[in-house]
């Protein structure tokens, strides 16, 4: 049934998509490699060189790697919708397999802004965790990339069975960007309803000697992320050519 | 439309109250809720004073965890008998037949809780004013339970792995219900049930669109 289907031979042309095969094959190396240096020499100047903030002390150290994974962990979901939406569109089979090379590097930097910024907050708030608008809306992000990766997987399992169903994944996608918007909102929100101000502290002016480090490992871990996404998404693609290799001998 | 839509609405609503095809019926949820009310103060023990000041938080908590229990017999027996596709060749468009579903499925899982509600409260010690709060809170927060059950229903009813996926997915898009309906029965937090509302109606709106997606993408 899955090979009449005039839709799964395109999915085929694609699963050979030697264009982006021979630009995945070199961008993908060197934004890794980009991504390391920058990440490594922004960490390494935030942590050696800039002096200790005035308020928080040593602590304003861990921003260094806290707000990249903060601004990832968001970047990564909409990777997965916008993906998601030319999945559905269009029926591109390169943007079902971005949507789901970007799921797990979604997660890991979410999770490591929730841990990073707990870790920060013992000292800074005097608690671990808080329950305000950004640590709850950010902690709903983490458990719908957890749902994220398990539907993408039970779709994968399915399809690879002879089922279809792989673009409800896609729908989900599309669905829990909802939260996106609200992470994004959420100091501002929550700030008029019962936050203290303790959320917005050193934002609103951020000193050149701290902001040039963060930007540069901003741009480092951004390089980092799009290097993983290329590579999960070969490695999905010769997936996908060694199945319907495997299909075309058992046919011969 | 509305003569073509009523029949399949008495059938959805008579199929989730009563339970039949493989179905639990409405009373499958409830039992639940009440349970959860009923194992609260055995865990936390019988103190009157802090039965009634968590007690309506645990209520909100019940309800969502029996929002879960149907979920993998609201659109999953539809879709394996194929009866959605004979819908679509008769030219109804899954949009509009999971509208018809999730009042339908409103009626079988948030009235009954609105009933029972008073049943909890009084086995959490809840004085009259809380459980006004409690039954507003319900009555708006409901539909929008509803609205995304059928939603992930719909996106797990053509997965094997659908049914032990379906708790993982739908938690994350509830929190908010629970949020501002608990929320509004702090004091002074009658303001949450604007917003509590205010979300129920965008998972209304999203809901069939989704579901439909989800219901088309298994056909491929």
């Amino acid at each position: 049934m899955v090979e009449k289907d005039p839709k799964f031979k395109n999915m085929h042309g694609f699963a050979n998509p030697a264009r982006f095969l021979r630009l995945a094959r070199w961008l993908m190396p060197l934004l890794l490699g980009v991504g390391l240096v920058l990440a490594f020499g922004a960490l390494a100047w935030g942590l050696l060189m800039v002096p200790p903030d005035r308020l928080m002390g040593q602590t304003v150290r861990i921003l260094f790697i806290h707000v990249p994974c903060a601004w990832l962990g968001m970047a990564g979901w909409s990777t997965i919708a916008v993906s998601s939406l030319v999945e559905l569109v269009w029926r591109h089979p390169l943007a079902a397999i971005a949507a789901r090379a970007a799921a797990v590097p979604g997660a890991v930097f979410t999770a490591l802004c929730l841990i990073t910024g707990s870790i920060w907050a013992r000292p800074t708030w005097g608690t671990w965790w808080v329950w305000d608008g950004r640590l709850t809306s950010y902690l709903i992000l983490l458990f719908l990339y957890f749902g994220y990766i398990a539907l993408a997987g039970a779709a994968q399992r399915d399809a690879a069975a002879g089922g279809g169903a792989s673009r409800v994944t896609a729908v989900f996608g599309m669905v829990g960007a909802i939260n996106i918007p609200i992470i994004n909102r959420s100091v501002v929100w929550w700030n008029s309803l019962h936050q203290p101000a303790s959320i917005t502290l050193g934002k609103s002016s951020i000193d050149p000697t701290f902001l040039w480090p963060l930007l540069i490992g901003a741009l480092g871990f951004s390089c980092i992320f799009g290097g993983v996404v290329l590579a999960r998404m070969r490695t999905l693609l010769a997936d996908i050519q060694a199945e319907a290799r495997l299909r075309r001998k058992a046919m011969a | 439309m509305i003569a073509r839509l009523w029949p399949i609405f008495r059938r959805d609503l008579a199929l989730l109250l009563r339970g039949a095809q493989g179905r639990g019926g409405a009373a499958l949820p409830l039992l639940f809720f009440l349970a959860v009310a009923m194992l609260y103060p055995f865990a936390v023990g019988p103190d009157a004073r802090l039965l009634s000041r968590t007690g309506a938080g645990v209520i909100w908590v019940a309800a969502l965890l029996a929002a879960i229990l149907p979920l993998d017999r609201l659109v999953e027996p539809d879709v394996e008998a194929g009866l959605f596709d004979q819908w679509a060749l008769r030219g109804l468009s899954e949009e509009v037949l999971l509208m018809v579903r999730i009042v339908a499925h409103w009626i079988s899982f948030g009235v009954p809780l609105l009933l029972a509600a008073p049943l909890a409260a009084g086995l959490l010690s809840l004085d009259g004013g809380q459980l006004a709060m409690v039954e507003w809170g319900l009555l708006l927060g409901t539909p929008g339970l509803a609205a995304i059950g059928v939603t992930i229903a719909a996106l797990t009813a053509g997965l094997r792995a659908g049914a032990a996926l379906g708790g993982l997915l739908a938690i994350p898009l509830t929190v908010p219900l629970l949020i501002f309906g608990a929320g509004s029965l702090q004091p002074g937090g009658e303001g949450g049930l604007g917003l509590l509302a205010a979300c129920s109606l965008v998972a209304l709106a999203v809901a069939p669109f989704a579901g439909a997606a989800a219901i088309r993408a298994t056909r491929e």
